[in-house]
């Protein structure tokens, strides 16, 4: 019995903890959500190669200037592109939403890039399939955009970040040509493979920011909220003791 | 100062009964002296479903139970309202800590016999809060809107479409549309927040005026009321009022530092009370991969899940009828039991171990139950499902004839 319930546990926690699709294993990334300039770089980046495609329907560039601790006017110069039909700039408070409509965006990938402002939270390990997935692009013709991935293979994504990290191809394990155990630099990019790592963490923890933007103030909060309910168990507990002392 | 209380005290109760329901139901309301750790959980249950009454008001100020709008306006509550995401987050986890403390509660009146005679209408009542407790969760979980919402709600309304000759009819009327729609997000979002809460403090109220009718039980199984004082008052009975009001502030204060570790710092439990296919707004042209229900609904959708699909066996429905009667043949756990005895302590190793079998099987089928199925995963469903209804039929036939040990005459302490 004993070790049904083991099997079944395994199954559990294997079944429940990786979606199919995929056997690359995940590279794990730290993020610190304190780190504010990684934050700050992590927006830089997003806004100027993700978000021509992806939206952060959810995210206001206020709300982002707030807790990456810059200022509004900064986040107006430096992170707001777009603009209305009269040619307005997109104003600090809006949502980070994008110009491309859903019909132009099927005809030219075949699927609308979805909104990612909630993505690492949209399956376990949202961090760690994301940091991993950008640093697995690797060179495949047979693709619309020439490049496969390791992560989520038939990816409708081009590399957006191949002027960073340069073109790579994949190493294959020579019993099995399906499973890829490596990569290899074919071009070099702009960046080191150090300081492209860096980048994608630097998007990484900014889109688990974006994902849920009171996570901080949460564990701060959570933090007194505790001492006050030790407090209230000892006191009740004594309380308690006190009236108990004479039944028997 | 202490005049003027007295008075409109007084002025109070020549109108309403206020000092003697007072009395009644706390102060001179005489429990056992001998409850338990498993003695926590009704009055636990009772400060989740505040909870989620005061929480839930709240969200609804800010929810819009609109298929364009929904997903959208849980976002902003957990963004731009102030403290939204703390009052979200106190109903999520609410929710699933609703049915911990419900399944322990109901535990403990299976160790201890306490829906045995004169207590089946408290049993009875239970149950409908239990029922009630399931149709709240599952109407709940549609409004988020998101992936899981939408394919969960999608599955559960299409299993009433499997019962014969009006199961279509009968589905379409509950959704209201062919498929899952706006339509179908507005009368769940009415039920969730006014029908049935209605129901279920009703319900609950019912539930406690049958307890104080007619006395709580004990983890002896004792009756209290055999041995009276002078006074009428039973010998191992203590006020309510103020011994278990401490005893239970001091179990609502330990139930409330896990609640906040879960809270603050594990609001999705890892995968268990925050499903990550929620975070992916709804989308009725495609299905996730794996369709599970929450966890609280998991054995049951198991068992439904083992029954195999077969023409001459009403097909898809006979797995539905097993699922129902997983769950009604509780109701008949009074006269199932026909032993005297009602403590598990003075029970025969028999009910022991079958007891054991049924929690076993239960939990195992929780388990299954959140996994995508395969044929070997549904074997082992069978063999639980046999473990869980066994045990009814099990019990049925040995407490008929159990030989117990003596039950003590007065209540104990262990």
């Amino acid at each position: 019995m004993r070790k049904i319930i083991f099997i079944a546990f395994l199954s559990l926690w294997s079944s429940l903890g990786h979606s199919a699709g995929s056997s690359y294993p995940l590279d794990h990334v730290n993020i610190d959500l304190s780190d504010k300039a990684s934050l700050q770089r992590g927006a830089k980046y997003y806004v100027n190669y993700c978000m021509g495609c992806h939206s952060l329907g959810y995210l206001r560039y206020n709300r982002l200037a707030r807790d990456l601790g810059l200022l509004e006017r900064e986040v107006e110069e430096n992170l707001i592109f777009t603009e209305d039909e009269e040619g307005t700039p997109t104003k600090v408070g809006e949502l980070m939403k994008i110009a491309m409509d859903d019909f132009y965006a099927e005809k030219t990938f075949g699927v609308v890039p979805p909104d990612l402002t909630l993505f690492t939270r949209t399956r376990p390990h949202g961090a760690d399939w994301l940091y991993t997935y950008l640093r697995t692009f690797y060179l495949d013709d047979s693709k619309q955009w020439g490049v496969n991935n390791a992560v989520f293979p038939n990816a409708g994504m081009p590399h957006a970040l191949w002027e960073l990290q340069g073109w790579q191809k994949a190493v294959f394990d020579p019993a099995d040509d399906k499973i890829i155990t490596g990569f290899e630099l074919v071009k070099p990019g702009a960046m080191s493979p150090e300081e492209y790592d860096q980048v994608v963490k630097d998007i990484t923890g900014f889109l688990a920011y974006a994902a849920e933007p009171a996570k901080m103030q949460r564990h701060k909060t959570g933090f007194w909220v505790l001492i006050f309910l030790f407090v209230l168990v000892f006191v009740s507990y004594i309380l308690k003791k006190e009236y108990w002392a004479d039944i028997r | 100062m202490g005049n003027l209380l007295a008075n409109t005290l007084n002025w109070v109760d020549e109108r309403f009964p206020l000092t003697k329901m007072w009395r009644e139901h706390l102060s001179e309301y005489y429990a056992p002296k001998n409850f338990n750790f498993w003695y926590y959980f009704g009055s636990l249950a009772l400060l989740v479903l505040v909870n989620q009454i005061v929480t839930g008001i709240f969200l609804t100020m800010n929810y819009k139970p609109d298929a364009g709008l929904a997903f959208a306006s849980v976002e902003y509550i957990m963004r731009d309202v102030e403290w939204g995401w703390l009052i979200r987050y106190l109903h999520s986890t609410g929710a699933s800590a609703f049915f911990v403390v419900v399944y322990l509660h109901m535990f403990r009146a299976m160790l201890y016999g306490s829906y045995k005679k004169p207590r089946e209408l408290i049993w009875i009542f239970g149950m409908l809060i239990y029922l009630t407790l399931m149709a709240e969760a599952f109407l709940g979980y549609l409004l988020p809107w998101g992936q899981m919402s939408y394919w969960g709600a999608q599955v559960i309304i299409s299993l009433f479409g499997a019962v014969p000759f009006i199961g279509e009819e009968l589905a379409l009327w509950i959704r209201g549309d062919y498929v899952v729609s706006d339509i179908t997000l507005n009368r769940f979002f009415a039920l969730h927040v006014i029908a049935i809460p209605l129901a279920l403090v009703g319900l609950v109220a019912a539930h406690i005026l049958a307890l104080h009718e007619v006395g709580s039980n004990n983890p002896d199984g004792v009756e209290i009321k055999k041995h009276k004082d002078a006074n009428g008052i039973p010998l191992d009975g203590i006020p309510f009022h103020p011994y278990y009001t401490v005893k239970d502030i001091f179990g609502a204060s330990v139930f409330l530092v896990i609640f906040a570790i879960i809270v603050f710092y594990f609001p999705e439990m890892y995968i268990f009370f925050l499903e990550p296919a929620n975070f992916i707004p709804a989308n009725p042209i495609q299905t996730p991969e794996h369709i599970a229900p929450l966890w609280y609904f998991t054995p049951f959708y198991a068992i439904l899940r083992a029954v195999p699909s077969y023409p001459w066996l009403m097909g898809k429905f006979a797995g539905v009828l097993a699922m129902g009667a997983a769950v009604m043949v509780l109701f008949f756990l009074p006269w199932i039991d026909r032993s005297p005895v009602r403590s598990i302590r003075y029970r025969s190793n028999a009910f022991k171990a079958w007891l054991t079998i049924f929690i076993v099987s239960f939990i195992g089928l929780g388990i299954l139950g959140m996994l995508p199925a395969d044929p070997i995963k549904q074997k082992l469903s069978q063999l639980l499902s046999i473990g869980y209804f066994g045990f009814f039929i099990a019990l049925y036939i040995i407490s008929k004839n159990e030989r117990c040990k003596a039950v003590p005459d007065r209540v104990t302490w262990k």
